[in-house]
């Protein structure tokens, strides 16, 4: 049976057919559905874990345990975990192990822009990259394969566009879940000197075994038409390389990234004419091609920056111009992501904005709090940042400035690496004021439990992580629970705390408006006794706006959240049900 | 055959494409769907790329190479509108939703979209929200359009019903098959 599925459910549907046992990752686009697929699977242990690291590091021991493992992050989560992921690979497997890991050119959802296979050189990691979700199921079949014949961890590399892209996919049945025996082994597993060095020696000599495996697997295919022009191509520039010149080249397509082959890219370039590298991002594929000696073009040809089509591949090989289109003849309003109608973030943003106050920042749906016009957030580097980058702040600009500065950070990101960063201030004696957006549900990646909910992967009841005592437990004095959306009570908690010579932390509590358990009804209009003051149009809602003449509400829009309510001084705004 | 869905995050463009990508394998053809999740989807402008043939490569269609252009709103139609290649047809609901510069004052919603649109391209406007008001709730406007688009697509009728009972909550399909029908229709 075929079935039109994203590469993410693909990659779920593979590892499934290759009897994975336990899977656990932390959310990020464009990597979550796979683990989202993955609970689909009853045999399947899967989990959400605090972060990367910790979801690395359960994979692991769940591989050296005999089971077949999984772990899946967005690029930018492969630097919180790679700490464990170059020592594994000093270990190798028990059961097989592969780490999904997705990039995002053209970030569409990141912060920035990295490209992950560098990640393969440098941990000696073997690495597959598939270019639709067919291959998707293949590569990460074979990569649990590879795993054990070669015993060492695998990558696997998606990119936003085979991570949501739906194709075709033939359903197979479960096979290879037998848990491997657990066997007592120091020399291989306990990662202290004497035993890495020995371990060293195995890399190198599975690299060489690797290298040579690269010369004749499949994964590496070469397609032969007009000897004129060759392409060597990978994941989904191949397919945009496909479109754009059809049969009129060749191509050498790898499906196995890290390491490649040496002599089948000498060969395939000794038949060609002249020979074009397409690769989003860096220049990876090229500079191996350059170090073994074929002649190639490649990003003299290409960008560096975002994410390719055939249209520029079309134009950048065969000279040839993209096809007539009706341009636009004036510059239209661009359409930013926003905070959706009853955001809770909405009221903390509004009140911070109000008082003038530094926001050091972090990632989530509440990093658009940087944008106008709400426009309050200073910083966002990385998960967890917004807490120790404050510390940072205070430390160098002195007392007067951390009474103007308040970090703001999600339930879950402060879960995966706030509280490191919160633990940092009270021990080196800090004075910031933190602000946790617990708004029930990791927001920005579609709605995942975290330890904050009460709910595992599969909706079961759990223990739930308690902020208030957690923040008390590290030695937080000064706790306040508050309603982003009782504004003035809320800014009035915010001028105490940030005043204070101790540090504090502020737990703004109101759910995501998208939760099916919130229940906002109705909608809100404004009156007649309306004096335009647009102070509700400060809250950037959605639905708000001002026509010219008049504040209006969009009912398709409102959600009857309330919160403009709360802001308007001249009672002019009702809600009707 | 290229098909691009555009509209603003929340307005169900993706179950619009799912449903589209879902009718037309149906058919025996070979489909791609891509798709847009994460921050983008909050409120952003949104577009997803159905494709279909006998074998599909690219995920993504460019400039000037979408046969159809299924708009849920006008100023998204608008900003689309170069992707429509010549002869195609543009499909638009007539809605407007304001960006936030425009919310802001920043910028202003452009002016008279729908006849600067039709002077270029074949544009067939319709209030697909109304519509959906009509079947009983205004977010079956994602399967008003489909509806709409379903006329100027060669998959069968009977295809697209058995598509919407697969893909719709049993709680819903009621109204989002009333929405697929005055869409159809076209009134």
């Amino acid at each position: 049976m075929k079935k039109l599925m994203i590469g993410n459910a693909a990659v779920a549907q593979g590892a499934y057919e290759a009897g994975v046992r336990v899977v656990a990752s932390y959310p990020g686009t464009p990597s979550t559905e796979i683990t989202e697929n993955i609970v689909k699977y009853d045999e399947i242990y899967a989990e959400w874990s605090p972060n990367e690291k910790v979801a690395a590091e359960v994979a692991i021991g769940a591989s050296i345990g005999g089971a077949r493992a999984m772990s899946c992050m967005k690029h930018v989560g492969l630097n919180v975990m790679a700490d464990p992921v170059f020592t594994v690979s000093y270990t190798g497997v028990n059961g097989g192990l592969v780490f999904c890991v997705a990039d995002d050119p053209g970030m569409h959802s990141s912060q920035n822009e990295q490209d992950s296979r560098h990640y393969a050189a440098a941990a000696k990691i073997a690495m597959l990259e598939p270019s639709d979700s067919a291959e998707c199921k293949e590569f990460i079949k074979i990569a649990f394969d590879m795993s054990e014949k070669f015993d060492t961890p695998m990558f696997l590399r998606l990119s936003t566009r085979v991570s949501h892209s739906q194709s075709l996919v033939e359903i197979g049945k479960r096979e290879n879940d037998k848990l491997k025996d657990y066997e007592k082994n120091p020399g291989k597993y306990v990662m202290m000197p004497g035993n890495a060095i020995k371990r060293h020696v195995v890399v190198e000599e599975r690299m060489a075994k690797l290298c040579e495996f690269a010369e004749v697997t499949d994964l590496n295919k070469v397609e032969m038409n007009s000897k004129k022009i060759g392409v060597i191509t990978a994941g989904i520039s191949y397919m945009y390389a496909k479109e754009a010149l059809g049969d009129k080249v060749s191509y050498l397509k790898l499906g196995m990234i890290y390491p490649m082959p040496e002599k089948l890219i000498l060969d395939f370039c000794s038949q060609m004419d002249e020979v074009y590298v397409i690769e989003e991002l860096d220049p990876i594929i090229e500079h191996h091609c350059k170090s073994i000696g074929a002649k190639v073009k490649g990003k003299e040809c290409f960008t560096l920056l975002g994410e390719y089509n055939p249209t520029m591949i079309r134009k950048a090989v065969l000279g040839e111009e993209m096809p007539p289109c009706a341009e636009l003849e004036e510059e239209i309003p661009a359409r930013p992501p926003i905070m959706c109608a009853g955001c809770p973030h909405r009221g903390t943003f509004y009140v911070l904005k109000k008082l003038g106050l530094v926001v050091s920042g972090d990632i989530g749906c509440y990093t658009l709090g940087a944008l106008p016009p709400l426009a309050s957030i200073d910083t966002t580097i990385c998960m967890g940042a917004s807490v120790s980058a404050a510390l940072g702040l205070a430390k160098a600009r002195g007392k007067e400035f951390n009474k103007k500065l308040v970090s703001v950070i999600g339930d879950s990101t402060f879960m995966h690496s706030g509280v490191t960063g919160l633990i940092d201030i009270v021990y080196n004696k800090g004075n910031n004021t933190v602000i946790i957006l617990d708004n029930s549900i990791t927001g920005m990646t579609g709605h995942q439990n975290n330890p904050t909910t009460g709910k595992t992967i599969r909706g079961e009841d759990t223990k739930q992580v308690d902020l208030f005592a957690l923040c008390k437990a590290v030695g937080i004095e000064h706790v306040v629970i508050a309603d982003p959306f009782d504004v003035d009570k809320f800014e009035k908690i915010v001028k105490e705390e940030v005043e204070r010579e101790e540090p504090s932390v502020i737990i703004a509590q109101r759910p995501c408006a998208l939760l099916k358990s919130v229940k906002y009804s109705g909608h809100c209009t404004i009156g007649d006794s309306c004096k335009k003051c647009k102070k509700c149009l400060k809250l950037g809602c959605p639905a708000i706006s001002f026509d010219g003449s008049q504040v209006k509400i969009d009912i398709t829009q409102c959600n009857g959240c309330g919160l403009c309510l709360n802001v308007c001084p001249f009672g002019a705004i009702t809600k009707e049900a | 055959m290229n098909i691009m869905i555009v509209g603003v995050g929340g307005q169900g463009t993706l179950l619009a494409s799912r449903i589209l990508g879902n009718a037309v394998i149906n058919e025996g053809f070979d489909v791609k769907v891509s798709e847009v999740h994460g921050m983008s989807q909050r409120g952003g402008s949104v577009v997803t790329y159905v494709k279909y043939s006998d074998k599909v490569y690219s995920p993504i269609i460019g400039k000037g190479e979408a046969d159809i252009i299924l708009a849920f709103e006008m100023l998204e139609a608008y900003r689309a509108m170069p992707f429509l290649k010549k002869g195609g047809k543009m499909i638009a609901n007539t809605q407007n939703i304001n960006p936030m510069p425009v919310i802001t004052g920043a910028a202003e919603y452009p002016k008279d979209i729908e006849s600067k649109i039709a002077e270029k391209v074949d544009l067939f406007a319709i209030d697909a929200l109304g519509m959906a008001a009509k079947a009983g709730n205004i977010k079956a406007v994602n399967v008003v359009l489909i509806g709409v688009l379903a006329k100027s697509t060669d998959i069968s009728y009977e295809n697209w019903i058995k598509v919407i009972k697969e893909s719709v909550p049993e709680k819903f399909l009621d109204i989002n098959l009333k929405a697929f029908e005055y869409g159809y229709k076209g009134e």
